[in-house]
């Protein structure tokens, strides 16, 4: 899929946004590059910032190469960064002992540069993938990034009406960390709460929005403690205390661990989240769905909205679409 | 005459228009203000301690008091406090003792601190319609789980979780022995907890059987005494609290005087009739963090690792630090007693002069424990001057799972706070043992009471999250970016980690 399709059912929806901030995510767009992790970084200029980062991953892994993403200038945005991406291999000796040393090295580096606030900002991380935002309604930054030039396999994409920190770039979805990229419609009430727990990890907060803290929270439940995502999504949007207490012998023991030993990461008001990696694709709400969220399938094809209008624009002869409860996670696998 | 007598501290008067004689008060007060003359009602104005029994007894609204009838030349440091305890010690050459918690004015900085509410860009929620939970899990927690899918796709859990206590609401009734109160009063609050599915705490003064009935909610103390304990007392209990320190008296033991100990006193704490219970200031087997480790390993052995065990210590300076030391040893939760923290009998100076208020003590203890990784591991209970539902909400955002209150508790079944409760004349039938006086306090009236309290309590919190947009009580928990800081200093919101008003 290019990225046309989705840029046509994001536009649909454009009453959800006010022109300051929208996204894109895709997976599969760097086969050249599969093996290397793709740094997507805004510079606020090249001359004082890049150098820094330059120096920081030659410390830390080779860079196989670097370069400018091509934008193309659209009358109703006004670019306030530049965006860059580079291919890096990590230097896996430089961390012993851990038993994924490239994603830490990653992650860490993406942790320290962003916090430092240098004038480099990395939103994006993964292999063979990227993401594309700006401050700007859909359209504007999907042209600006002429995203129907990429072909992935899976998409995220988010229109913003951001109440927080209006027309930064950094602040537009999605988010992503390493191979996890997150879209997010609400506001998440528990996010001292959960920005406390995830910084305990050595996650640092630096977005200045609570969407962030999903992604790191799916990266520790999922990645670090090995987690399906369907029990990650468990712990983040569990089940009531009334539900449990009413469950069956083993089920009630292992929700109730869940909530006992995830209570600072369950997320509280109303969400309804899109997070994706390279393998599959994940939406769920919170337990009282206070934000829509709709499902459509279409032959191998997963649609998830806040709208069906949005699915129906992508794909007219959509087969099904269902509203699933609240809570619920719906997972859609890559075939492999 | 050198000092001569002192102008009394309250003055009591009668209406005599409204006075009809009948003579309630001279009966309730205990310590014997009123006496009756040739038909005529004469007042002690001296022995009054403003515990007001008179003034609930009064069928005709006939009594009234006034404090500090009689000015002193005002100055705003010899303060009628610090003269009137320069006389008392150059009369006596004792140390002063006082009851109930810090009297000195210092700023409460819950006062200080407001709570959040959703307004559009989330929805609040109404606790009619949409449940709330307050379920709160006491206890150690593993940092993470390890849940193994098995081929048949149901789930396996391979972590082994320790016992937790479930509360239903976040409220627990703190440590008041049997001994300090009545026995009345306990049975009325641990019925109350029962109800409403929470805990009491025994306080170090050992189980009546009376209270056998309720020891599925309520937490056995071991302090430095260890009056009462015996491994029926442990295997009774819910949970076992190791007392360290206590908020209105840190770094000292505790005293309570022979004539308290009567007969039913001696036998639950084990120890002769009418002699001083004394608990030394440190246990004599814990000198060293190490030592506290072993006892809670010991108890946890004792009791076949079935039992939560929890360890209070006094809000001091270094409260984070110590713990960081209590959550690595298997106790189930730190209890953070801060320096407003009641008591039955403490020095007026370490009452008013030691330790530190909750608010900073919890926000330091979460922050410690976090820093470490490992605050999810181990609870946090708060205590000590805990006045109402937006109190414990805010020792929440900061960091506590729970809150111990005490004096709340008393007060719901009438205490007035006059602060007498070491001379064991309590005319509300709370902290005394003579006969007479327990007898006036109906465990059936006051239970419901003490119950109706934290019901209410319990309300208004579900009010307060549903406001803000939570619906379960672990979302609240060291959530202080829903507080915000009015009139605080830099450094202090710096310790609370939150935000000024506006910010």
């Amino acid at each position: 899929m290019d990225g046309s399709g989705i840029r046509q059912a994001l536009s649909m929806m454009n009453e959800r946004g006010s022109g300051e901030g929208a996204g894109y995510a895709a997976y599969g767009i760097y086969p050249d590059y599969r093996d290397s992790y793709a740094l997507h970084v805004f510079f606020d200029n090249i001359r004082e910032n890049k150098p820094l980062l330059d120096a920081a991953l030659a410390q830390w892994g080779t860079i196989e190469h670097d370069e400018a993403i091509p934008t193309y200038d659209q009358p109703n945005l006004r670019a306030v960064h530049i965006p860059w991406r580079y291919f890096f291999k990590p230097d896996a000796t430089l961390a012993p002992g851990s038993t994924t040393p490239e994603d830490d090295i990653v992650s860490a580096l993406v942790m320290r540069v962003n916090a430092a606030r240098r004038g480099a900002l990395i939103f994006s991380s993964g292999k063979d993938l990227g993401v594309f935002k700006a401050g700007g309604w859909p359209e504007d930054v999907a042209d600006y990034y002429r995203i129907e030039d990429y072909e992935g396999y899976t998409w995220l994409a988010h229109n913003r009406y951001p109440t927080n920190t209006p027309g930064w770039w950094g602040g537009a979805h999605p988010f992503n960390l390493l191979d996890w990229s997150v879209v997010h419609n609400g506001e998440i009430t528990s996010y001292g709460t959960n920005r406390r727990y995830i910084e305990s990890f050595g996650y640092t907060c630096t977005m200045f929005t609570d969407t962030e803290v999903v992604a790191y929270l799916v990266d520790l439940l999922v990645r670090r403690h090995g987690l399906d995502v369907d029990l990650a999504v468990r712990a983040l949007a569990p089940p009531f205390w009334e539900e449990i207490d009413r469950m069956p012998g083993t089920e009630r023991e292992w929700n109730s661990a869940i909530r006992l030993a995830y209570a600072p990461a369950m997320m509280n008001g109303p969400f309804a989240i899109v997070a994706a990696n390279a393998e599959m694709m994940v939406g769920f709400t919170d337990r009282s769905k206070l934000r829509p969220m709709v499902v459509g399938e279409c032959g191998d094809r997963l649609y998830i909205s806040s709208e069906e209008a949005a699915i129906r624009a992508m794909e007219p002869n959509v087969e099904s679409i269902m509203m699933p409860a609240a809570g619920e996670p719906v997972i859609g696998r890559v075939a492999p | 005459m050198t000092i001569g007598s002192l102008p009394p501290r309250y003055r009591i008067s009668i209406n005599q228009v409204q006075c009809m004689e009948c003579g309630r008060c001279i009966e309730n007060c205990p310590y014997g203000v009123f006496r009756q003359d040739n038909g005529r009602i004469l007042i002690n104005s001296r022995n009054c301690t403003a515990c007001h029994r008179c003034i609930a007894c009064c069928p005709r609204d006939a009594i009234m008091l006034e404090e500090h009838p009689c000015d002193y030349r005002s100055h705003p440091l010899w303060t009628r406090e610090a003269r009137e305890a320069i006389y008392n010690q150059a009369r006596t050459g004792k140390i002063i003792l006082a009851g109930m918690g810090n009297a000195l004015e210092y700023p409460v900085i819950f006062d200080r601190l407001v709570l959040d509410a959703c307004q559009v860009t989330n929805p609040s929620l109404d606790p009619l319609r949409e449940p709330i939970e307050l379920v709160t899990h006491l206890g150690k927690k593993p940092a993470k789980l390890d849940l193994r899918r098995r081929e048949s796709g149901d789930v396996e859990l391979r972590t082994r979780l320790t016992p937790n206590l479930r509360i239903e609401t976040p409220i627990m009734i703190g440590h008041m022995s049997y001994g300090a109160i009545s026995l009345n009063a306990q049975t009325a609050m641990a019925r109350a907890a029962k109800e409403v599915g929470t805990f009491m705490g025994t306080g170090e003064g050992g189980l009546h059987s009376t209270l056998y009935p309720y020891q599925d909610n309520i937490i056995v103390q071991v302090a430095s005494g260890r009056f009462g304990v015996n491994i029926d007392y442990l295997e009774r209990g819910a949970a076992i609290e190791i007392k360290i320190g206590q908020g209105a008296k840190p770094g000292i033991g505790g005293h309570l005087t022979g004539e308290k100990v009567c007969k039913e006193v001696s036998c639950t704490r084990m120890i002769p009739e009418g002699s001083d219970a004394i608990s030394p200031a440190p246990h004599h087997d814990i000198y060293s963090i190490e030592d506290l480790a072993q006892l809670v390993r010991g108890l946890k052995e004792a009791t076949e690792w079935k039992k939560p065990v929890f360890v209070k210590i006094a809000a001091v300076h270094n409260a984070a630090a110590i713990a960081a030391g209590i959550a690595r040893t298997p106790a189930d939760a730190v209890v953070i007693d801060g320096f407003r923290g009641g008591t039955g009998a403490a020095p007026k100076v370490f009452r008013d002069h030691v330790g530190i208020p909750i608010e900073a003590a919890v926000a330091s203890v979460d922050k410690k424990l976090r820093d470490q990784g490992i605050r999810n591991e181990i609870s946090i209970i708060a205590s000590g001057g805990i006045r109402g539902s937006p109190d414990v909400a805010k020792a929440i955002a900061l960091g506590a799972d729970a809150v111990y209150i005490g004096t709340a508790a008393l007060v719901a079944m009438g205490c007035r706070v006059c602060g007498n409760c070491y001379r064991g004349l309590c005319p509300w039938g709370i902290a005394t043992q003579r006969q007479d006086l327990v007898d006036r306090l109906d465990p059936d009236t006051a239970s419901t009471q003490v119950a109706n309290l934290l019901h209410a309590w319990t309300l208004e919190l579900s009010e307060l999250l549903g406001a803000a947009g939570i619906n379960s009580i672990e979302s609240l928990r060291g959530n202080r970016d829903r507080l915000r800081g009015y009139m605080l200093d830099e450094s202090l919101m710096q310790v609370l980690d939150v935000e000024s008003v506006g910010a």
